[in-house]
């Protein structure tokens, strides 16, 4: 029925104008050939091979094979640094995020409005966001010396620049009505900032922060690699002993720990926003 | 008293805004600025609180010149006028309250509007303020659950609470139906009786000007081009600051 009509229709219409071209499609077919180029380029230059991968596979066996089962008795003995790894997540987040709020206003363009001021901030913010973890934390540890000292410093520059960044665009990205009606009110500059802006991001802080100390719990747990304290030493000790089972036990561990942490952070941040 | 002296308003891209603009608006007038969009209504309106900068001239707000103010004497002049706009601009997240508190910041010290420690009085007239527009009840649900109407309201609420001498309402209906419109128009008009609030509005909706002003003033290319009561503001009057025959969508219609 559908069909008939749509064809009495058809042919009454009168014929179609110039119909323009459809685009190109020639752009994608050369991005996707550019991409694949890269993987092999970067394949070749690394000398990774499908065949190492497929010969290092009964290797992978064997090594499961250590692991398993876990050394359950070693979950005892870990308890303490893994602990010290969630307290050194819980200060070096919180620490971050304090210092974050007042570098991410004066990041934002909306808020200050002199380049002279935002622009040096941003630059200290990828500074910070460039140097990776370990390097910090090692870098720490050559100042403080081995211990927790040095993992929290680390872990609180990294907030920093984590949470800044994603706050400061956040800031630039806020309704400015309540800005303009806190103007005309009379409000200070501080004012304008506690009234206008703080009440818009206040929410999106909190989700961030948390967000902050989920990926911190990863970072802080291999940061005893470089001897930043917490759980990662523990990883350094059993896999130098060979010890896999203990290995696995850690592994584990972190895995349940984090899982535990992720779940609730996502929760809350659901209700946050 | 609002005293524009010689006020021009050239933009960097050398579009004219407002030229050469004299008016004297007393205490207590309700006054409708007319004109199409781009003839300079908000422009004219935002230069009074200095949201928007001046090029030349001079605008006097009750003997002091606000152009020439700085630091604490703007914030001081400014805290004496009340703003109404199109998109209410509510802090959203908070509550209605905290909105209508806002208002206060300009009495107090930083620190103490910092950290919300409003005194009792404060509180008392921001829920007094509330009281006058209808919507006392929504003191502590937060402002996006209101609608668009309630919303403009609580704006009103804020100028209240600020105790302005003078509000300034930059298309406040703009976003409203008939109905809500008309809720809101009486609100800032028994405002202005009730406090003699000197009140400027713009409108684009000619017949809501003529119930609710007092005195009209019609823009054109950033000129007055016509001042005077509403007797006087006729139809052919209209055609003249809109440069042409007045049309449907220039009316609200019925409801008014």
């Amino acid at each position: 029925m559908m069909k008939t009509e749509w064809n009495q229709e058809k042919q009454t219409l009168k014929p179609l104008g110039h119909v323009p071209d459809p685009p190109s499609k020639f752009k994608h077919y050369v991005t996707a050939l550019f991409i694949i180029g890269l993987l092999f380029a970067s394949a070749y230059q690394t000398e990774a091979t499908f065949e190492e991968l497929i010969l290092g596979l009964p290797e992978m066996a064997k090594l499961m094979e250590q692991m398993l089962p876990p050394d359950w008795a070693y979950f005892e003995p870990i308890v303490e640094p893994m602990l010290e790894t969630i307290r050194m997540a819980v200060l070096g987040t919180t620490f971050g995020a304090i210092m974050a709020v007042p570098l991410s206003l004066l990041a934002a363009s909306n808020v200050v409005k002199s380049k002279i001021l935002f622009y040096p901030t941003r630059m200290f913010l990828n500074l910070i966001r460039t140097i990776p973890d370990l390097l910090k934390a090692a870098i720490f540890v050559a100042i403080f010396g081995l211990g927790a000292i040095p993992g929290i410093l680390a872990l609180t520059f990294f907030s920093l620049g984590l949470i800044s960044k994603l706050l400061y665009e956040t800031i630039e990205a806020i309704d400015k009505g309540p800005l303009e009606a806190m103007t005309a009110v009379g409000a200070n500059k501080i004012q304008w900032i506690f009234f206008g802006v703080v009440p818009q991001i206040s929410a999106h802080f909190m989700s961030y922060t948390l967000y902050t100390f989920e990926v911190n719990i990863r970072a802080a747990a291999v940061l005893g690699l470089v001897g930043a304290g917490g759980i990662g030493h523990y990883y350094e000790k059993t896999l130098g002993f060979l010890q896999y089972d203990r290995v696995a036990s850690i592994i584990i561990f972190t895995l349940v720990i984090v899982l535990i942490i992720d779940y609730t952070s996502t929760k809350i941040r659901e209700k946050l926003l | 008293m609002i005293e524009f002296k010689n006020v021009s308003k050239v933009y960097p891209n050398g579009t004219v805004g407002l030229n050469n603009i004299n008016l004297t608006i007393e205490p207590g007038e309700f006054v409708v600025i007319v004109g199409l969009s781009g003839a300079g209504k908000s422009t004219l309106l935002r230069s009074i609180n200095r949201l928007h900068e001046i090029t030349d001239g001079e605008i006097v707000i009750h003997d002091q010149s606000i152009t020439k103010a700085n630091g604490k004497q703007l914030l001081k002049i400014r805290r004496d006028i009340g703003m109404i706009f199109q998109n209410f601009n509510l802090v959203k997240r908070s509550s209605v309250l905290k909105n209508v508190l806002s208002g206060r910041v300009g009495y107090h010290s930083t620190l103490r509007t910092v950290l919300g420690m409003f005194p009792k009085e404060d509180i008392d007239l921001s829920l007094r303020a509330l009281e006058r527009v209808n919507i006392l009840e929504k003191a502590y649900s937060r402002a996006d659950e209101l609608s668009g109407g309630q919303q403009q309201r609580v704006s009103i609420a804020r100028a209240l609470a600020q105790e302005a001498k003078i509000i300034l309402a930059d298309e406040p209906v703009a976003s409203l139906d008939p109905l809500t419109t008309v809720q809101v128009m009486d609100d800032l008009q028994r405002i202005n009786r009730e406090l003699g609030i000197t009140t400027i509005v713009n409108l684009h909706f000619i017949d809501l000007a003529r119930q609710y002003a007092t005195r009209i003033i019609g823009l054109r290319a950033g000129e007055v081009v016509f001042d005077g009561p509403v007797s006087e503001a006729t139809d052919d009057k209209f055609s003249e600051i809109y440069g042409r025959e007045i049309s449907e969508d220039e009316l609200l219609g019925e409801t008014v």
